[in-house]
């Protein structure tokens, strides 16, 4: 499957790890991971590092995920926004599905998301905990 | 735009362990067929609408496929839009047919989808999100349209949770009546809410079942559809798009893609949202029927809730939606839904609905999703008087 790849994971790596983005050297606007052609037309792009502060936006409970998170039973997911502008989907941890909120202030940590199979490399990455 | 329908066919929809990917395709293509009274070699082109067939069934080359099933040689191809993959096929043949290339076309849609487990089509159904930013993060469809649900119930409140659900309880009365559908049994509110969550607040009689099934029509240039008495009539066609992820959109509380794609067939064929009589919308789960009946012009936005307040939405409502039980009752068989929903709109038209049918129906729109709203195809059809 295209999960294994782990160098599928490795091209995201500062993204994931850095929790980095991208600013629209043109109109500024600012992106997280895959950018594309900007509105303005530009596709010129700086390399920004976010605080990884942010509030949710949305929010769910997953109760029966893929293959490759079956191990994480119930788990929350969110699309939250960033301090500084951008939007980012991820999950929320340390705490209970009951607790949250649109609206929720959230702060970023660096967890193990998922492996790939017996003999697969282990996928790291960026989630979330509420700050109350 | 006039393309004719001459022919619809359709397979009964549901966990068909008695047959594969080719058999499901074969019986509807047959029964298109044999209803549009042609014969095989009469085909000019064919379009098939399949997502899975590459990641359930090894199968890929699904136009290829289509052919040879009919044991002739001419064009063919597969149509992939996610779960708008049927409507994306069947936009083709309609656009094939406009450019003169083809006569005589056969559109259809099939997947096969019980032969796996559930998480393995869990996965499969996310490559209709984007993999990168929100399958990674362990993101389900289901868990796409919960977050959809979350925004708009929490910036539109008046539609409750038992408005939601009465979604499903209305779906379900229509596909009771259905003979190809997949589940033929009325429910209540308390079923929909006291049913296993899936994803907050989206429980498993919010979502469309996993469903095996093929669908087929047959189309036909202006002439053509004449000098063989087509009843039915496609008279407009639009689509859109939007990023494949939730996070890239500039709205969580509706689906612009498929304001856009029926904005476009409207436009197309001259028409207003006003003087449709009926619609098969993209209920893959239930708010994303009230995303549809907004996007299609028959409640403004945040207020699609009132037409399920009393029975508007049933087949003898001010405006029915999905008479064929949706893709809740009737069934989501992905590359067929759009398909489908085509068969469905005419057989209202030409008056065959039975147990559902639509009084003196003469338009009805087909509206037709991918992913979470990536991709959206709407399409409008009209009875030949």
């Amino acid at each position: 499957m295209f999960r294994d790849s782990s160098i599928i994971r490795w091209r995201a790596y500062k993204d994931r790890y850095m929790l980095e983005g991208y600013e629209c050297s043109s109109c500024g606007k600012k992106y997280f991971e895959s950018k594309g052609m900007c509105p303005c037309g530009s596709i010129e792009f700086n390399e920004i590092e976010f605080s990884g502060v942010g509030k949710i936006v949305s929010f769910t409970q997953i109760h029966s995920g893929p293959e490759a998170f079956s191990e994480q039973g119930k788990y929350c997911v969110a699309i939250i926004d960033l301090a500084e502008g951008a939007r980012i989907t991820a999950q929320i941890v340390d705490c209970k599905f009951e607790d949250l909120a649109i609206g929720t202030n959230v702060e970023a940590v660096f967890r193990k998301f998922y492996k790939s199979g017996e003999k697969g490399a282990i996928h790291y990455g960026t989630k979330f905990v509420p700050k109350f | 735009m006039n393309v004719g329908v001459l022919g619809i066919g359709i397979t009964k929809f549901g966990e068909r362990w008695d047959q594969g990917l080719r058999e499901l395709l074969l019986d509807a293509q047959v029964k298109s067929i044999k209803d549009a009274n042609i014969e095989a070699k009469d085909i000019d082109a064919l379009y098939t609408g399949n997502m899975g067939g590459g990641a359930l069934s090894g199968q890929l080359h699904i136009g290829a496929m289509a052919t040879e099933n009919l044991n002739i040689n001419k064009p063919s191809s597969r149509v992939e839009g996610a779960c708008a993959s049927g409507s994306l096929a069947l936009r083709a043949g309609i656009l094939a047919i406009e450019s003169g290339e083809a006569d005589i076309v056969q559109v259809n849609g099939v997947e096969k989808m019980t032969d796996v487990s559930t998480e393995q089509v869990t996965t499969m159904l996310m490559g209709a999100g984007d993999e990168e930013l929100e399958g990674f993060n362990g993101l389900t469809f289901p868990g796409l349209y919960a977050l959809l649900a979350n925004a708009y119930m929490s910036k539109y409140p008046k539609l409750t949770r038992d408005l939601l659900a009465e979604v499903s309880v209305k779906n379900h009365f229509h596909g009771a009546r259905n003979d190809y559908c997949q589940f033929r049994k009325e429910i209540n509110i308390d079923v929909v809410k006291n049913a296993t969550m899936v994803a907050d607040p989206l429980t498993l009689f919010d979502c469309s079942p996993i469903t095996d099934g093929a669908a087929s029509i047959i189309l036909a240039s202006e002439a053509k559809a004449k000098e063989l008495g087509s009843k039915v009539s496609i008279i407009g066609s639009g689509m859109g798009t939007d990023s494949l992820s939730l996070a890239r959109r500039n709205t969580l509380t509706a689906i612009p893609a498929g304001k856009i794609a029926a904005d476009a067939a409207y436009a197309s064929a001259g028409i207003k949202a006003s003087e449709v009589n009926f619609a098969e919308v993209h209920d893959c789960f239930t708010i994303a029927e009230i995303m549809a009946v907004e996007a299609l012009g028959f409640a403004k936005e945040g207020e699609g809730y009132k037409l399920y307040k009393n029975k508007d939405t049933y087949f003898d409502g001010k405006i029915p939606i999905n008479t064929s039980g949706g893709l809740k009752a009737c069934g989501h068989p992905v590359g067929a839904t759009g398909v489908k929903q085509a068969v469905e709109a005419t057989m209202q038209l030409r008056g065959e609905a039975k147990g559902r049918q639509v009084k003196d129906a003469e338009i009805g729109v087909t509206h037709n999703v991918g992913g979470s709203g990536a991709s959206a195809a709407v399409h409008v059809f009209k009875r030949v008087k």
